[in-house]
C-alpha cells in the first residue's frame, strides 16, 4: 500500500511562481523536479523523535514583502540586532522576500558579493547554479526536496581568491506572517585564500498562528583551499524547524559553525562539515534550550576524507518544563582520512523532572591511523555548585542562573556580534529564568 | 553590638549516621579558634554542619549569630548574616568567570539598586589579590576550572577579604599550600583579625598556628571538643602527637561514623 502525500503546492503553482519571479528555466526545473521527489521520498531518519507526527505541511504562500528604504524601517524588536551606525553589510528578509540589503562599497569593489540568493540567481545564475544544492541534495529525503521546491529569498554570499572580509556580513530573517512561505537558502562560497564572517538571526514574532507554520531552511557553505568561514546563527522561531547546514572544506580549508539553537517550536537541525581537502578543519559549538512541550533533534557531524583532517564538535543543550532533546554528534572517519582527528562533547542540562534529554556521540572509523574522542553527559544542576555559591550569600535563583550561564558560556561568547551575543544572552534568560 | 558566635549542643547527621555528638563552643569578635584532631574526628563536619550543606542533617542543638537563629535560615542566608566558610574542597564552575561570581556575591548583599560599580568592584578585587599574590589573569578565568590546590585555597581567602564576614570558619585552609603560600594566606587571614570578627579555624596541622595565633585551641575526637585550651594545648599536640589525649580521656579509636 502506498500512502499518498500531500504536497504544500502543486505544479502548476509552483512553474507559475517561478516564472512570476524571472527564475531561469533551470531553476524552474530544478524546483518541479523536487516537488516530485517530494511525493516520493520520505521523512529523514530521526532517531528518538517522531517527527510524522509533527506539523510539518503548513508551508502557506509565498508572499514579496515591500522593500524598505532604511534599517530604522524595521520592526522595533529587530532594531536592537543591527548597529544602524556602523552595519555596513546587512541583508534583511521578511517572510518570502528580501526587504533590504547593503553592502559596503570597498567590499563590492574587492568582488565580493552579499546579496539575496534571487537576485544572485539573476545577477551571477552560473555561480550559483554551479554550487545551489551540490552539498545539501534535492533528493535526500521529503523535507530537503520540500526545500528545494519552495525554498526563497536566501543569502548568497561570495568571497574572491585571497580576499579578507574584516566585519561580519550579517543577516537578518524575520517570519512574522504565518501564511507566508518562510524557507531561506543560504549559499556561502569563499575562494582561495579567502576569510569571512557570516552571523544571522532568524526571528519570528508572536503573530497569530505563528506556531503553526513550518521554517524549511538550508545552508551550504564552500570553503576552498585555505579559506576560512565563521559562520554563526542564532534562531528563535515559534515555528517548527527544519535546518540542514553543511559545510563542503578543500584543502587546509576550515569552517566554524557557532550555533544557538533558541526556537519555542520543535526543530530538526543537523549541521556538518564534510572534510575533503587534507589539512581541512572544522569547529562546531552549539547550543540550544528546549521549554513547555518543545521536541529537538540536534545533530553534529562530521564526516573526514581528507590527511590530517581535524573536527571538533561541542554541543550544550538545556531542558526545561517537559522538553526532549535528542542530542548526535557524529564522527565519521572515512578510509585513507590518515592522521585525521575528531574530538567531540554533548552535554545536557536538566533543569526540571519531566525535561528529558539524550546524548549520543558516535564514532563510525574506518581508518586505524586516526585518533579519536569523545564525552557525553546527562545530568541535574550539580547541588555542589549550588551550595557553593549559596555560601557566598547569592540566592538559589541566581545560583542556578549563573550555573546555566556558565554551562552555555563558551558557546555564547564566541558569537562574533556584540549585540547578537547580547541577543542570545536575553533569549536564554527569557526562555530559562524561572 | 560585638559579634556573638553560640554552637549549643550541636548534633548532626550524614546518610543516617550521627559525625557530631554535640558540639558547644562560644566565639566572640576578635578571638581566634583553632579545631585541632585526627582525620574523621568530625571537624569538617562541623563546618560544612554551620554552613548548611545539604548532605549534613542537623538533628539537635541551637546555633546563633548575634542571637539570630542561624539553623533556620538557607545557606545563603547565613552567608548574608556574616557567615564565611573557606572550603577545604570549593566547587569548579565552569563558564563562571571568577570576577562574575564575586560581583554576584558582592551584590547579593546590596539592596536591588545599588549594586557596587564595575570600577569600584574591579579596584577592589585587583587590589585583594595583589595582597595574595594572585596572577590578575584569575579574575576572568572560569570559577576554581583548573586551578591548581593552592591557588584555589588563596581564592577562597580572596573571597573572604571581599565579603567581609562577621565569622570565619577556614576548613583545612592550609592543606595542600607550600611554606610561602601558606604564609600568604595567613598575613590575609591576619589583615582581617578585628573586634568585629571572629575565627574558627580547623586544621590537623600545627604549623598554621605559627603564623595564626590562636587565642583558643580545642581537640576534637569521635565528634566531640574533648579538651579546650590555650595556644600552649596547640604546641603540645604539635611536639606529642594526639596520643596522650586519648590516653587521659580513655578514646581507644578517636574517629566517628567511620565503618568497621
Amino acid at each position: 500500500m502506498t500512502t499518498q502525500t500531500i504536497l504544500p503546492i502543486d505544479r502548476e503553482t509552483l512553474a507559475a511562481l517561478s516564472q512570476s519571479n524571472n527564475e531561469p528555466a533551470w531553476l524552474s526545473t530544478l524546483r518541479l523536479e523536487a516537488l516530485e521527489l517530494a511525493g516520493q521520498l520520505e521523512l529523514p531518519v530521526v532517531e528518538k523523535q517522531k517527527i510524522s507526527r509533527w506539523n510539518l505541511d503548513a508551508y502557506g504562500s509565498y508572499k514579496s514583502s515591500p522593500a524598505i528604504q532604511s534599517l530604522s524601517e524595521l520592526p522595533e524588536s529587530l532594531q536592537s540586532l543591527v548597529n544602524l551606525e556602523e552595519s555596513s553589510n546587512i541583508l534583511v528578509q521578511r517572510n518570502s522576500s528580501a526587504v533590504f540589503q547593503k553592502l559596503s562599497a570597498e567590499l563590492a569593489a574587492k568582488g565580493v558579493i552579499f546579496t539575496d540568493l534571487n537576485t544572485a540567481i539573476q545577477q551571477h545564475g552560473e555561480l550559483v547554479q554551479k554550487y545551489l544544492f551540490t552539498a545539501v541534495k534535492k533528493d535526500e529525503n521529503r523535507l530537503a526536496a520540500l526545500h528545494a521546491a519552495l525554498w526563497n529569498g536566501g543569502v548568497f554570499v561570495y568571497v574572491p581568491k585571497n580576499v579578507d572580509v574584516e566585519l561580519p556580513l550579517q543577516a537578518i530573517m524575520l517570519s512574522d506572517d504565518a501564511t507566508a512561505t518562510f524557507a531561506p537558502h543560504v549559499l556561502i562560497i569563499a575562494e582561495s585564500n579567502s576569510r569571512l564572517t557570516y552571523v544571522d538571526n532568524y526571528l519570528s514574532t508572536d503573530g497569530v498562528g505563528l506556531d503553526q507554520a513550518v521554517h524549511n531552511g538550508v545552508v551550504e557553505v564552500f570553503v576552498k583551499p585555505g579559506a576560512n568561514v565563521r559562520f554563526a546563527s542564532v534562531q528563535h522561531l515559534n515555528a517548527t524547524n527544519v535546518t540542514y547546514r553543511r559545510a563542503v572544506v578543500e584543502n587546509d580549508g576550515r569552517i566554524e559553525w557557532i550555533i544557538g539553537e533558541m526556537h519555542n517550536g520543535n526543530a530538526v537541525s543537523e549541521t556538518m562539515s564534510v572534510l575533503q581537502g587534507n589539512g581541512s578543519s572544522s569547529d562546531m559549538k552549539v547550543i540550544c534550550a528546549g521549554t513547555n512541550e518543545q521536541k529537538l533533534s540536534i545533530t553534529t557531524k562530521a564526516v573526514h576524507f581528507g590527511k590530517s583532517s581535524d573536527s571538533q564538535m561541542f554541543t550544550r543543550a538545556v531542558m526545561r518544563d517537559a522538553a526532549s532533546a535528542i542530542i548526535n554528534g557524529i564522527t565519521k572517519i572515512e578510509k585513507g582520512s590518515t592522521k585525521a582527528n575528531g574530538e567531540q562533547t554533548e552535554k545536557v542540562l536538566m533543569l526540571s523532572p519531566k525535561a528529558r534529554g539524550d546524548a549520543n556521540p558516535i564514532l563510525l572509523i574506518d581508518e586505524d591511523d586516526v585518533t579519536a574522542g569523545h564525552a557525553a553527559s546527562v545530568g541535574q544542576v550539580n547541588p555542589e555548585q549550588v551550595y557553593y555559591l549559596m555560601s557566598r550569600g547569592i540566592p538559589k535563583s541566581v545560583a542556578e542562573r549563573l550555573i546555566i550561564h556558565g554551562f552555555l558560556a563558551p558557546v555564547i561568547s564566541e558569537i562574533p556580534l556584540e549585540n547578537v551575543q547580547e541577543q542570545l544572552r536575553s533569549l536564554m534568560e527569557r526562555k530559562l529564568g524561572q | 553590638m560585638a559579634t556573638k558566635f553560640n554552637i549549643d549542643g550541636l548534633k548532626a547527621t550524614i546518610e543516617g549516621k550521627e559525625i557530631l555528638k554535640g558540639i558547644n563552643l562560644e566565639i566572640k569578635g576578635g578571638e581566634i579558634h583553632a579545631i585541632m584532631g585526627p582525620n574523621g574526628t568530625g571537624k569538617s563536619t562541623l563546618a560544612s554542619a554551620l554552613m548548611g550543606h545539604p548532605k549534613y542533617e542537623v538533628t539537635d542543638g541551637n546555633v546563633t549569630l548575634d542571637g539570630e537563629d542561624v539553623l533556620e535560615m538557607a545557606v545563603d542566608e547565613r552567608a548574608r548574616a556574616g557567615l564565611f566558610l573557606a572550603m577545604q574542597y570549593p566547587s569548579e564552575i565552569a563558564g563562571v568567570t571568577n570576577s562574575d561570581f564575586l560581583r554576584s556575591a558582592i551584590n547579593a548583599r546590596r539592596e536591588e539598586g545599588s549594586e557596587i560599580s564595575l570600577i569600584k568592584f574591579i579596584r577592589q578585587m585587583e587590589g585583594k589579590m595583589k595582597e595574595l599574590e594572585m596572577n590578575p589573569e584569575f579574575a576572568h578565568r572560569y570559577l576554581n576550572e583548573g586551578f591548581s590546590g593552592g591557588e584555589k585555597k588563596r581564592n577562597e581567602i580572596l573571597q573572604m577579604l571581599l565579603l567581609d564576614p562577621k565569622i570565619v570558619i577556614l576548613d583545612e585552609i592550609d592543606s595542600g599550600l607550600d611554606i610561602d603560600a601558606l604564609k600568604i594566606v595567613a598575613n590575609g587571614v591576619n589583615t582581617m583579625r578585628s573586634e568585629e570578627r571572629g575565627f574558627l579555624i580547623i586544621t590537623h596541622y600545627q604549623r598554621l598556628l605559627n603564623y595564626i595565633k590562636p587565642d583558643f585551641v580545642h581537640v576534637m575526637m569521635q565528634g566531640r571538643i574533648v579538651k579546650s585550651g590555650g595556644p600552649e594545648l596547640a604546641e603540645r599536640l604539635e611536639n606529642e602527637g594526639y596520643d596522650w589525649v586519648k590516653e587521659e580521656l580513655g578514646i581507644v579509636d578517636e574517629t566517628v561514623g567511620q565503618e568497621a
